[in-house]
């Protein structure tokens, strides 16, 4: 229920210039492909093993990408793969092996003419989306025997760096009471071009993101769910240069959630924009068929700009998500814009600056599942105060009915959650959100209060903002720091060599398959 | 918030200079703590936290709260008396030794003793995204009221933010012929700030073109003026650090080089 009486031909508004202003990015996007979404195609298929050598494991996706020269990738991995089905007739895994020992050459095959590479590779897509789909029932199914959260769902992150000590935690999270088991990546892992492999027990600050990790945790959740009666979701980030195959692991080990940000990499990671753009698409058609929630990472800007006085970056920054993501052919449900309580705990009034926030944002986007992210930026290493900031946010949280609340840590300041860090943690969240459990259906706004001006004045700024970077240009705008304070030139950064255009005859089948009908 | 950074020098003359911890009288010694078991929740547990505390000296030990994380992991809460006390006349703290100028008397000091501007390039390096901290130093607005380095007229200072590899840093010291270079690192898990601030001083040593009298500083939450100088960097500044509290430094320690102090 609305419940700060907002100008709604603003808010129409405001969506009519993120999707004026993501247009031409739009169109960069479809003519172009890159590294990462070739790989997708053949993980989709099924190739989602690994080589080993000295230096470790490398992905077979990446070792055939890496074979083509980019006029033949500009027609799209799936072309080659199914001249080679062509003329040799054998499995993909079969046909890998073959090109990476040297004795297929995809380059001397002979383009076929499209029509017999649809039909080659028709039973290979439609087993990959068959997967896909059938996960995704299966979630729908465990989802609907177990009872929905009251209140915000309760997620907590796991980050021990080790999959099977990460498991233990899990476990402990969910028996407390957690919703929701978020496994973060290793540092830098990000900037890694390609997905390690295996079950992993040796990351930093984090635990790598890998297909037998996502297996090992799915697993893991499921047979607790079983036990608890009580679904637990599991999500993991589809961010970085590999946001793309991410997003096919999560759909294919049959992952809730995805991080998944169309301006994050950017920002936060220096990777090329208009590699990030282009890899944002595919990963969303895919989480889109593969009915995941992704989450948005808005939050982050409040801890490179200062949140008094910046919520209306946050806000313009979920129209232009929101939008990409639509063109990507997600569904609002699926679209879980993200935000933080940041503000500086010296401001008076800062509580009422954040329940303002937290209204609006839900006021505006009435059907996405929001998720909420808990102040970081001002914590310190006292953590009884730091416990008191989190409680408070779960307060705001509660009262204005978030979808999603990333529990706080009092350790934030510290180190990754500890066991007992988490429990503290998620006892108080558990006991706020039922002692408030009703709060918010109570609550009225003074219409012409201080609450009420501070939400009228952030959609007036993002509306503002949304016309200055339509005038500028999106990609732009980022180059002068319009997000997050953190300006990145349109060339600069990672992964820019891993992009391409697209030749007419470009062939994805899943983009053909999954691609909405913008 | 930060109130509790405070970096002077303790002060001794309200109290008795061997002290213990205080709950509610003078050296009652009473000390509040919190941990984890990994054992299930019962009475064996609980008897074996009070002995755990017993065993680190703690007396008159109370478990004043156990509860069962999960099935095989218990929190407690417990209280201790200690016998432990410190003589605070025998602590002996490395900290910078220079006086903290204003922003206003630090270019005055560049301008009338040196003449020309300092050089001054930061980075937050290796892998490590958090511009934050470097930003915290570099950028105009500064940090709790105290302008960044972009802001002294008398610093020419270069912020290459997040991310940058040691050997990028090292090429743009010499490139500009740094008076100072000035190091971040946030992410410290498993030692990685150590090695690679390390790796760091390594690498310069065999560059060629590095002025003899580069002054080098990190910086960091996890990172103490004494850690810095033992891994052989001239300062460190943790958590709260203000910009002129290192221009400060940079300016004393250039003075002193040139023996102009
Ligand atoms: C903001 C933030 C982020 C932002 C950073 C945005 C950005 N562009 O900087 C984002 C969201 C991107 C981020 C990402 C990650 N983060 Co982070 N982050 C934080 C957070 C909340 C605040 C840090 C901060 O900005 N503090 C404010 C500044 C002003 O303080 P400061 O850095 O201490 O700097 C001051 C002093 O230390 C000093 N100083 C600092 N550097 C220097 C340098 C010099 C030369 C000098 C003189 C002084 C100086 O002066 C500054 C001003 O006083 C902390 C938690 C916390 N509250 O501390 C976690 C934290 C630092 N992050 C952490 C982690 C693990 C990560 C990730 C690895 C998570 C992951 N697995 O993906 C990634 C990093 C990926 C990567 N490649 O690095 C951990 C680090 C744990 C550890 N001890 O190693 C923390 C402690 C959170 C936690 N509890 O897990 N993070």
């Amino acid at each position: 229920m609305a419940k700060l009486n907002l100008d709604r031909d603003k808010v129409d508004v405001c969506r009519e210039l993120a999707s004026a202003l993501v247009h031409p990015v739009q169109k960069y996007i479809d003519l172009h492909s890159t590294v990462s979404i070739e790989r997708s195609v053949l993980r989709l298929m099924g190739l989602t093993g690994a080589l080993k050598d000295e230096n470790g494991n490398y992905p077979l996706a990446n070792l055939i990408v890496d074979k083509m020269d980019r006029r033949q990738l500009s027609l799209g991995i799936a072309t080659w793969i199914g001249a080679a089905k062509l003329k040799y007739d054998a499995p993909l895994e079969v046909l890998a092996t073959r090109i990476i020992q040297g004795k297929i050459n995809l380059a001397d095959l002979p383009e076929p003419p499209p029509e017999a590479i649809r039909k080659v590779l028709l039973s290979p897509v439609s087993e990959a989306i068959k997967r896909i789909d059938f996960n995704r029932k299966e979630r729908e199914r465990l989802r609907s025997r177990s009872p929905f959260p009251r209140g915000p769902m309760k997620y907590v992150i796991v980050a021990t760096g080790n999959i099977h000590e990460d498991v233990k935690q899990a476990i402990a999270a969910a028996q407390n009471g957690a919703d929701v088991i978020a496994v973060i990546r290793s540092t830098a892992q990000s900037l890694l071009d390609y997905v390690p492999h295996g079950a992993t027990t040796e990351g930093y600050g984090g635990t790598y993101a890998t297909q037998e990790n996502f297996k090992i945790m799915r697993s893991a959740l499921n047979d607790l769910s079983q036990k608890m009666n009580r679904y637990i979701r599991l999500c993991n980030y589809s961010s970085g240069l590999c946001m793309p195959e991410i997003a096919v692991m999560g759909a294919q080990e049959s992952l809730d959630f995805l991080l998944n940000d169309a301006m994050y990499g950017i920002l936060f990671r220096d990777i090329n924009m208009k590699r990030t753009f282009v890899d944002q698409f595919f990963s969303r058609v895919v989480t889109a068929r593969a009915g995941i929630v992704i989450q948005t990472g808005e939050d982050n800007y409040l801890t490179t700009a200062d949140a008094f006085n910046n919520h209306h970056q946050v806000l313009a920054s979920h129209f232009i998500n929101e939008q990409f993501a639509k063109n990507a052919g997600m569904r609002e449900e699926q679209i879980g814009l993200g935000h933080a309580f940041e503000m500086d705990p010296a401001i008076e009034d800062s509580f009422l600056f954040e329940v303002a926030m937290a209204e609006l944002v839900r006021d505006i986007f009435s059907r996405h599942p929001i998720k909420y992210m808990p102040p970081t930026l001002h914590k310190e290493g006292d953590i009884f105060f730091s416990h008191v900031l989190d409680a408070l946010f779960n307060l705001a949280g509660c009262m204005t009915n978030q979808a999603i609340q990333l529990l706080g840590m009092p350790t934030e300041a510290i180190h990754n959650p500890f066991l007992m860090d988490r429990f503290s943690s998620i006892k108080s969240a558990n006991y706020i959100f039922k002692a408030a459990s009703s709060l918010g259906e109570e609550i009225q706004f003074n219409a012409n209060g201080k609450l009420a001006r501070r939400a009228r004045t952030v959609l007036d700024q993002t509306h503002e903002y949304l016309l200055k970077i339509k005038d500028m240009g999106l990609m732009e705008s980022i180059e002068r720091g319009f997000f997050a304070e953190m300006p990145r030139p349109k060339d600069g950064g990672r992964g820019l060599d891993g992009v391409f255009q697209k030749a007419r005859r470009y062939y994805n089948p899943f983009l053909e398959k999954l691609g909405s009908s913008r | 918030m930060g109130f509790f950074h405070k970096k002077e020098e303790a002060n001794l003359e309200h109290h008795e200079p061997v002290i213990t911890a205080y709950g509610d009288q003078m050296n009652d010694g009473m000390v509040q703590m919190s941990f984890t078991l990994p054992t299930t929740c019962g009475l064996e547990s609980k008897e074996a936290a009070k002995l755990f505390v017993e065993k680190m000296g703690f007396e008159k030990v109370m478990v004043t709260h156990m509860e069962a994380i999960s099935d095989n992991f218990t929190f407690f809460v417990v209280y201790g008396k200690t016998n432990q006390h410190i003589d605070i006349r025998e602590i002996k703290v490395v900290r910078p030794e220079h006086p903290v100028f204003s922003f206003d008397e630090i270019n005055e000091v560049i301008e009338k003793k040196i003449g020309r501007k300092l050089v001054v390039v930061g980075a937050c390096i290796g892998s490590d995204a958090h511009t934050v901290g470097i930003d915290a130093i570099f950028n105009m607005k500064g940090f709790r009221h105290d302008w960044g380095f972009e802001r002294y007229p008398w610093l020419s200072a270069y912020n290459l933010r997040a991310q940058v590899a040691v050997e990028d840093l090292v090429q743009k010291v010499v490139a500009l012929n740094a008076d100072a270079v000035l190091i971040s690192r946030v992410v410290t898990q498993r030692d990685e700030h150590i090695i690679e601030l390390k790796k760091f001083l390594d690498l310069l040593k065999n560059t060629s073109g590095v002025s003899p009298h580069l002054i080098k500083i990190c910086g960091g939450p996890r990172i103490s003026f004494e850690d810095a100088i033992s891994w052989g960097y001239d300062a460190g500044f943790g958590p709260g650090t203000k910009p002129s509290e290192v221009a400060s430094f940079i300016v004393h320690e250039f003075l002193k080089r040139a023996g102009k102090n």
